[in-house]
């Protein structure tokens, strides 16, 4: 058994290659179109089976633009998105439906992601009939109580409406649904941030659980590290439409490697009185995404900047095992001088 | 002991709808002393800012209706007519709100909105107010305040519209500072800047906080004394270190336990979990008998279900309302 020949690498489930999105700005009527906003700017990622990867960062830095794309909710503007080895980000209207059966999404707002006038029951239905994998009655019966029973709603929920639900039990519902078709990957656009606290940790632990139970792939998208570190394996960080880290969890929250990260950890919050912490204050607010800052898009607020930072934009390098950051301070070469600086 | 400059006492905000009376506010009392922080913590229903509406009487009445006392240095705001109480609102007492977005009004020049408080209040003229609102965005650190108190809340971000919210506020040098959710709108790195600036200010003016929020984490930094509300009521109330060292409520020892502390996971091996209040909060349109918490609680009681227990001394400074919470000897 010794010197067992490595498998040959998984392919991941998900892999995302240079990912563009760029929107339009039009500033009037036929007056064609004025600038872009740079919502992504080449993002690159891949999510392997059974994996939860997280993206996270402050509003308008393109996370959920990110999700988005690889759905194709939103058409990229160039860059890949693989499912399984398939590129689905060319794909035809017509040829890609079948994939979404595999892709599903839970989004952030409980009271608004599901429609009013329909029944648990039909909200459910509807992603198992639409892929035409119930051929009975009596099979989607079946497949909607073991829905419920995964989600740990009561059965006999299912003959009621949304507004008969909090908001916990709502977002269990959105689970649900994206569960129904059988999926690999489920995006998490923001999923427990508008849940309170304690219904927060619910939902949480839930979506763990039933990562463990059925191997479904995770893409959590979050702006709260806190919950991130509690439900990820891997997080990447995004700033700008970059991802400026990319790391194992352990990795990345114990010792971040891009002033950003660092900035970031240090800014949230610990709900422990006792500790005192060195805080990391960025001066400042993100610039807009129309007009990035040319070389480092975080040099305008970043504490270690120095003239490289404003001309050259560093690009994703391994800093340590499993962890990748763009940023010239890790850049052998230039290391003392930073440290000088 | 400081001199109390709030003194909230039985306070009950209820309001009548088509299917009964909902008990947004069901007895609670508290105090705030000169130039202390006092934090008001809650989930989302539990009464917290209902709370800080009913001590400025920005409750629409009826449907609302306001019982108990409101004394602010001796007088009791609740007795008092609207055109005291107008003297009072942002004046002796200020508000921060939650939506820098909303809560300013957008054809208005950010200099006129913090100028109106002082015209009013102070008498000031044109000249003057603008002079001091120039002063006050400087207060708040925004640069080139003189350009900027000519601009329109739509040409500054949600940040910076947070500091024009504190600089109004603060503007007629109030006693006491209500701040609702004041960061919970904001991006991590923005909410850093406010709390720095608020610990800042709050050694330069004085002023006394009443801070409403749900995030323990703003919590642990910013007070000094903490009420927990849960359901309309008060739970339990401490010192800050007492709370979050040793809570005595099972919904303040949840709820502690629910929030993911940054960097608790690195430890163990894998995910952790969080531990969970199961349940939900109880419909506040039905009259609670007993315990509040009593249908999640992981220590319920016969009692607990009929009879609500009374908030108690368990502690020096440490009140909770729990018929199961440890005594701790006090001296006498």
């Amino acid at each position: 058994m010794t010197q067992a020949p490595a498998k040959p690498a998984a392919r991941p489930l998900l892999e995302v290659n240079d990912l563009k999105k760029h929107f339009p700005i039009r500033s009037g009527f036929l007056s064609g179109i004025s600038g872009y906003v740079y919502a992504v700017d080449g993002v690159s990622f891949s999510i392997n089976r059974g994996e939860t990867l997280s993206l996270v960062g402050e509003s308008g830095c393109g996370k959920s633009t990110v999700g988005r794309t690889v759905l194709r909710l939103i058409e990229p503007t160039a860059g890949q998105v693989l499912l399984d080895g398939e590129r689905i980000d060319d794909l035809p209207a017509r040829r890609l439906r079948p994939l979404r059966r595999r892709m599903q999404v839970v989004f952030q707002d409980p009271f608004s992601s599901l429609n009013p006038r329909l029944k648990v029951r039909d909200i459910l239905a509807e992603p198992i009939t639409n892929f035409g994998l119930a051929t009975s009655k009596g099979e989607l019966d079946d497949r909607l109580a073991d829905l419920m029973d995964k989600v740990r709603l009561p059965r006999d929920a299912m003959n009621r409406f949304p507004h008969e639900f909090s908001g916990g039990q709502r977002q269990r519902i959105g689970i649900a649904r994206a569960l129904a078709p059988g999926s690999d990957l489920i995006i998490c656009d923001e999923a427990v941030s508008a849940l309170d606290v304690s219904v927060k940790a619910q939902i949480v632990n839930l979506l763990s659980d039933l990562q463990d139970e059925l191997g479904v792939s995770l893409l959590f998208i979050s702006h709260d590290l806190a919950i991130v570190e509690h439900i990820t394996h891997r997080v990447a960080v995004m700033y700008l439409g970059k991802i400026v880290e990319i790391a194992d969890k352990k990795t990345l929250f114990a010792a971040p490697k891009h002033p950003y990260t660092e900035a970031l950890l240090s800014a949230v919050p610990v709900p422990d009185p006792t500790t005192k912490r060195n805080r990391i204050i960025l001066k400042g607010d993100v610039p807009s995404p129309i007009r990035p800052p040319s070389g480092c898009r975080f040099h305008t607020r970043c504490p270690h900047a120095f003239d490289r930072c404003k001309v050259e934009e560093p690009t994703l390098k391994v800093v340590a095992p499993g962890q990748f950051a763009a940023c010239h301070l890790h850049d052998p070469a230039v290391q003392p001088v930073a440290r000088a600086a | 002991m400081a001199e109390r400059l709030l003194e909230v006492e039985d306070l009950r905000t209820h309001f009548r709808t088509i299917d009964g009376t909902v008990r947004a506010v069901d007895g609670v009392s508290f105090h705030i002393a000169s130039g202390e922080t006092l934090a008001v913590v809650g989930e989302s229903g539990c009464g917290k800012s209902v709370t800080s509406m009913s001590i400025l009487r920005l409750i629409q009445e009826p449907p609302g209706k306001i019982t108990g006392s409101v004394r602010f240095k001796g007088r009791d705001l609740l007795k008092l007519s609207e055109k005291e109480m107008r003297d009072i609102r942002g004046n002796e007492i200020s508000m921060i709100f939650q939506e820098p977005m909303t809560s300013l009004n957008p054809v208005l020049t950010v200099g006129r909105q913090i100028g109106e408080t002082l015209k009013l209040h102070q008498g000031m003229d044109d000249k003057a107010a603008e002079a001091r609102a120039i002063e006050m965005l400087e207060l708040v650190h925004i640069p080139e305040a003189r350009r900027r108190v000519k601009e329109y809340p739509h040409q500054l971000s949600g940040g910076m519209r947070q500091r024009v919210m504190i600089a109004m506020a603060l503007a007629c040098n109030p006693q006491l500072l209500i701040a609702d959710e004041p960061t919970t709108a904001l991006d991590v790195t923005i909410q850093a800047q406010i709390l720095e600036l608020m610990g800042e200010l709050k050694s330069k003016v004085g002023a006394a906080i009443l801070l409403i929020t749900h995030d323990l984490g703003v919590v642990a930094e910013m007070a000094e004394r903490i009420v927990v509300m849960y359901a309309g009521r008060k739970v339990e109330e401490a010192r800050a270190a007492d709370l979050f060292g040793s809570p005595r409520h099972p919904y303040t020892q949840g709820l502690l336990g629910a929030v993911p502390k940054l960097g608790s996971s690195l430890e163990g091996r894998g995910r952790t979990r969080l531990s969970e209040i199961p349940g939900i909060v109880p419909n506040l349109k039905r009259p609670i008998e007993g315990c509040a918490f009593a249908s999640r609680c992981p220590n319920v009681t016969d009692l607990c279900r009929k009879v609500a227990p009374g908030v108690e001394l368990k502690a020096p400074g440490h009140f909770v309302a729990c018929h199961h919470a440890p005594r701790e000897a006090i001296a006498a």
